[in-house]
Parts: C-alpha cells; sequence; structure tokens
C-alpha cells in the first residue's frame, strides 16, 4: 500500500505504524457528568466498517506526523489523506 | 446414513452408489425455536450440540453463501491450549478435549492428528515465561513439557540451533496438541446437526434484525422473514457488520491474518513448530505442503488476503529456523478475516436485546475453539445461563473492567 504523504509525497506504507478508527482524536472530556460510560465508549467501541474508514496512521520512519488516512476496508484504496494536526486545527481547539 | 468401517466395504463392493448428499438442502420454515446466524465452524458447532446433547432440534442455520467458506476453511487448522490466563486455559483445554472425542461423537472423519506442538525459546527470559506457562497448563488439565536443547533435538535435528541472533535453548512441547483437517469439521457438524433433524440452510443471507420493544422476533433474510424465539450470532469475522444490523457497536476491530502453504514435499515435518523469535509457525498438511502461519497485516481490513511484508517476515522466521527449507517454493497464500477483540479474547453472551444472542470476539484462537464455542453457546441459547467454562466471556466485560488480556497490551487488536 502507497500512502500519499500530504508533505513527502507517496510512501510504503510500512515506514507507517497503524494506530485505528480516527475517532480516537475525540477523546470525552473527563468532568462530563457520563465520562466513565464516554471513555470505554471511546476505548473500546468501535464501528469496524466494511468500506470507508478514517485511521490514524503515524509516520515511524518518517517525519514522525500522524495522518487521518481514508482507506477502503474491503478493497484498500486510500481516497484522502491529511495531516492530523491540520485537521485538529480546521475543527478548532477543544472541539 | 451412519458411517462405518463395514458401509464403506458395502459400497466398494457395490459400485460406491448409495452414498447420500451429507445435509438437506430445506427451505426455511416461517418460525424456528432457535435460530442461528452464520454457518461457519461455530455456528453448526452450536447447532449440533444444541440438537444433540440439549435435545433443541427445532433449530435452523442460516448462512450467507456456503457453509464453511468463512474462516473455518481459512486458517492454518491447529489445536492446542497452551494459555496463560485460567479463562483462556480452561476454555481451550476443554476445547481440546472435545476435539479427542469428536469424530467418535458426530461419526465423521475429521483427520483430527495430535502431533504436537513445539514452541521454542531462544533465551533465559523465554524460558522461565515458558515455564510458568507450561505449570498453568498442568494446574488446568492439560499436558506441557519441558524440553531442553537435546529434547527438542531428539525431536527435529534439522533445527538451526546455533543460530548466532537467535540459538534454540529449548521448547515448551505440548503432545495432545495437533492438527484437524479444518473443512471436515464443518461439514461434519453440519452432516451431525442434519441428521437431528436442523435446517441448514445455504444463499440465505441476513439483512436484519426485527426487533420490537426490546425483543428480538426473528430476522429479515435474503429468503424472507424468519422468526424465532432465540437468535445467536456465530459470525466471526463479520460480526461488526451483522451486529450493528441491531443497533449494536461491538469491542471488535476486523483484521486479516496470513498464512501460506507450499508445494508438496514428502514427510518432513511431523508436528507443529512455533518459532519463539518471530511470527512463524509450521505444520506439514497430509497431502505434504508446508503450512505456514504469519501474523497480521496490522490494520482493519475485510479483504481475505495478506500483503507481501507479511509474508517475507514469516519467511525470514522460516530460514532463521529451518535453512533446509530454503527452495522449497510456495504455492499459495490466503488470508482469514478475523474479530480481533479489545482484550484479545471471546465473547459468548446475550446482547441487551432479548432474544438476542452474540459468540464472537475469536482473534487467533477460532479454529481450536470450534468444539467448546458450540458446546458453550449451546449451552447459553438452551439453558440462558453461561457454560461453567465459559462464564468470563461476557460481552459488558469492558465496561466493568474484568478484561482476559492474555498478552497484557490492552486495547489495541491490531498489534496483539
Amino acid at each position: 500500500m502507497i500512502i500519499d504523504h500530504p508533505l513527502l509525497g507517496p510512501r510504503d506504507s510500512q515506514e507507517f505504524t497503524y494506530l485505528g478508527d480516527a475517532t480516537l482524536l475525540n477523546r470525552p472530556d473527563w468532568k462530563s457528568e457520563n465520562s466513565s460510560n464516554e471513555f470505554f465508549e471511546y476505548l473500546y467501541l468501535r464501528d469496524n466498517p466494511a468500506g470507508p474508514h478514517r485511521e490514524l496512521w503515524y509516520h515511524t520512519y518518517g517525519d514522525q506526523s500522524w495522518l487521518i488516512v481514508t482507506r477502503d476496508t474491503v478493497t484498500h484504496e486510500i481516497s484522502h489523506v491529511e495531516l492530523a494536526n491540520d485537521f485538529k486545527r480546521k475543527r478548532g481547539k477543544g472541539a | 446414513m451412519r458411517y462405518s468401517a463395514f458401509g464403506i466395504l458395502k459400497e466398494g463392493f457395490s459400485g460406491n452408489k448409495g452414498w447420500k448428499p451429507l445435509w438437506r438442502n430445506p427451505d426455511p420454515k416461517p418460525e424456528y425455536d432457535i435460530v442461528i446466524v452464520g454457518g461457519g465452524g461455530h455456528g453448526l458447532a452450536t447447532a449440533y450440540y444444541l440438537a444433540s446433547k440439549y435435545k433443541e432440534c427445532n433449530v435452523a442455520v442460516l448462512e450467507k453463501g456456503l457453509i464453511g467458506s468463512g474462516s473455518v476453511g481459512r486458517n492454518t487448522t491447529n489445536i492446542r491450549s497452551n494459555y496463560l490466563l485460567p479463562d483462556n486455559t480452561g476454555f481451550y483445554e476443554y476445547s481440546l478435549k472435545l476435539w479427542e472425542g469428536l469424530e467418535q461423537d458426530f461419526n465423521y472423519n475429521a483427520m483430527v492428528s495430535q502431533r504436537g506442538q513445539l514452541v521454542l525459546f531462544h533465551n533465559d527470559g523465554q524460558r522461565d515465561a515458558m515455564r510458568r506457562m507450561g505449570n498453568i497448563m498442568r494446574l488446568h488439565g492439560a499436558d506441557a513439557e519441558m524440553l531442553d536443547v537435546d529434547g527438542v533435538r531428539d525431536l527435529y535435528p534439522f533445527l538451526n540451533f546455533n543460530n548466532a541472533r537467535f540459538p534454540i535453548h529449548g521448547g515448551l512441547y505440548q503432545r495432545r496438541a495437533g492438527t484437524v483437517r479444518h473443512d471436515a469439521v464443518a461439514w461434519g457438524y453440519a452432516r451431525g446437526a442434519d441428521r437431528k433433524g436442523v435446517d441448514i440452510i445455504q444463499n440465505c443471507e441476513v439483512t436484519g434484525f426485527r426487533i420490537e420493544h426490546g425483543k428480538c422476533l426473528g430476522v429479515e433474510t435474503t429468503r424472507g422473514f424468519i422468526g424465532a424465539k432465540k437468535i445467536g450470532c456465530a459470525v466471526a469475522g463479520s460480526s461488526s457488520r451483522v451486529m450493528a444490523k441491531a443497533g449494536l457497536r461491538l469491542p471488535i476491530e476486523s483484521h486479516v491474518y496470513n498464512a501460506y502453504v507450499s508445494e508438496g514435499l514428502k514427510p518432513i515435518i511431523p508436528g507443529i513448530i512455533v518459532f519463539g523469535m518471530g511470527h512463524f509457525y509450521m505444520n506439514q498438511s497430509d497431502k505434504g505442503g508446508l503450512v505456514f502461519g504469519g501474523y497480521l497485516d496490522g490494520y482493519n481490513t475485510y479483504a481475505q488476503r495478506g500483503y507481501l511484508p507479511v509474508l517475507e517476515d514469516a519467511l525470514e522466521g522460516c530460514m532463521a529456523l529451518i535453512p533446509a527449507l530454503g527452495r522449497v517454493r510456495m504455492l499459495r497464500s490466503w488470508g482469514g478475516i478475523m474479530d480481533m477483540s479489545m482484550d484479545g479474547s471471546p465473547i459468548i453472551d446475550r446482547t441487551h436485546i432479548d432474544g438476542l444472542y452474540f459468540n464472537g470476539g475469536w482473534c487467533w484462537g477460532g479454529f481450536k475453539a470450534t468444539p467448546a464455542s458450540g458446546m458453550c453457546f449451546a449451552h447459553l441459547l438452551a439453558t440462558d445461563t453461561p457454560h461453567e467454562k465459559a462464564t468470563s466471556f461476557r460481552l459488558d466485560r469492558f465496561s466493568r473492567g474484568y478484561l482476559i488480556d492474555e498478552a497484557g497490551v490492552g486495547p489495541t487488536p491490531g498489534m496483539l
């Protein structure tokens, strides 16, 4: 698999470490009423779709950036790659 | 038709004209007492034990394609019970005991071959860990022997004992471990269940669950609605997809496991050999092909094929361990999709929806667990209480904090 890094261009997926579903970026608020249940869902439950999947890859043997890769879990086709930093900046702090 | 040596002789002398198909192909009835979703090893075993042990014969197994076309046909066929945590060790040892009596029980030749599994260790730390595991196994009634270098040499003199990086210091040997003809497991259970009146309905995909007031009344399928008092899902590999139709999110990711087979060779590997320093194990099939087990690709996937770097890694392990195989040619590769659960252990439990039961999250252990999984799931479906060997495989253990984390790595399903 080739991951088209937004800064470095096409890179072999072996340079990366996979973490999982990009919902891991949405860490719950520990101060919320229902935080223990929110953290349970955050930590353990996954949609695990067959089809497009937004997921986190870390460029271990590269620039050590986190990427959000949209990849089809049936065909392995990658349709979109962005820097997790850019995504978070766009989304705004605390959102 | 019951199989026997006499039957084979009789058919042999009469032109083999009397053999019947192993199971019927009935049309679904409008309603059953129990419907099993998934005609793989676990679903068929569940139906078989429901009918044979729990006398529940008004049962149907619904399979999207042909029975046995999922992971029961896409594994490396090993059976063993070398686990560390009591819940797992007890369960898998129970499974191994069921394997030992399986062929007589369901009157079918599944080619259960207890040829022994040797897990090698390459340093003192691994030796201590394996001694501990061996002791735990023996405490649970399993067999385990520590072998020193000479003991390993007696079994497999052709291993590369003095590899500069990974010298072999010994191994943990389970004699009762072995291999089984995987397809025959599905066929044997299907035939056994069918003979007791279970309807095995192929090419019947479940498209949804009919749930009213928190109770599951049946399943919508490509062949119409089928009502049931209880519905058990045994669709490991696709658990998230199927259970999502009932609105459940599971603590599971789907990953692919890589396996390979070489060209057929004369007998060279009598048992199962596991390399202690990489993701590689092997045995030789009865046809002569060397069966290699590799590892996960490491990312979520539903594609039933592996990728090349994992193959290279497995074969490097092979070359480090058995240089004599360097000129063996590989024949083909395959990948099996597995439910990788968030603690590496399975789930056999009720769901919060009345009448809907779930069996999945089998990670690496699905094939070897088949008989015990079927028995425990059948027990749960028939009696509404967990089987004594599966009391901890609860769906809510993640929220309660009672994880069964065999590898001790936390919720990282792709990296176990």
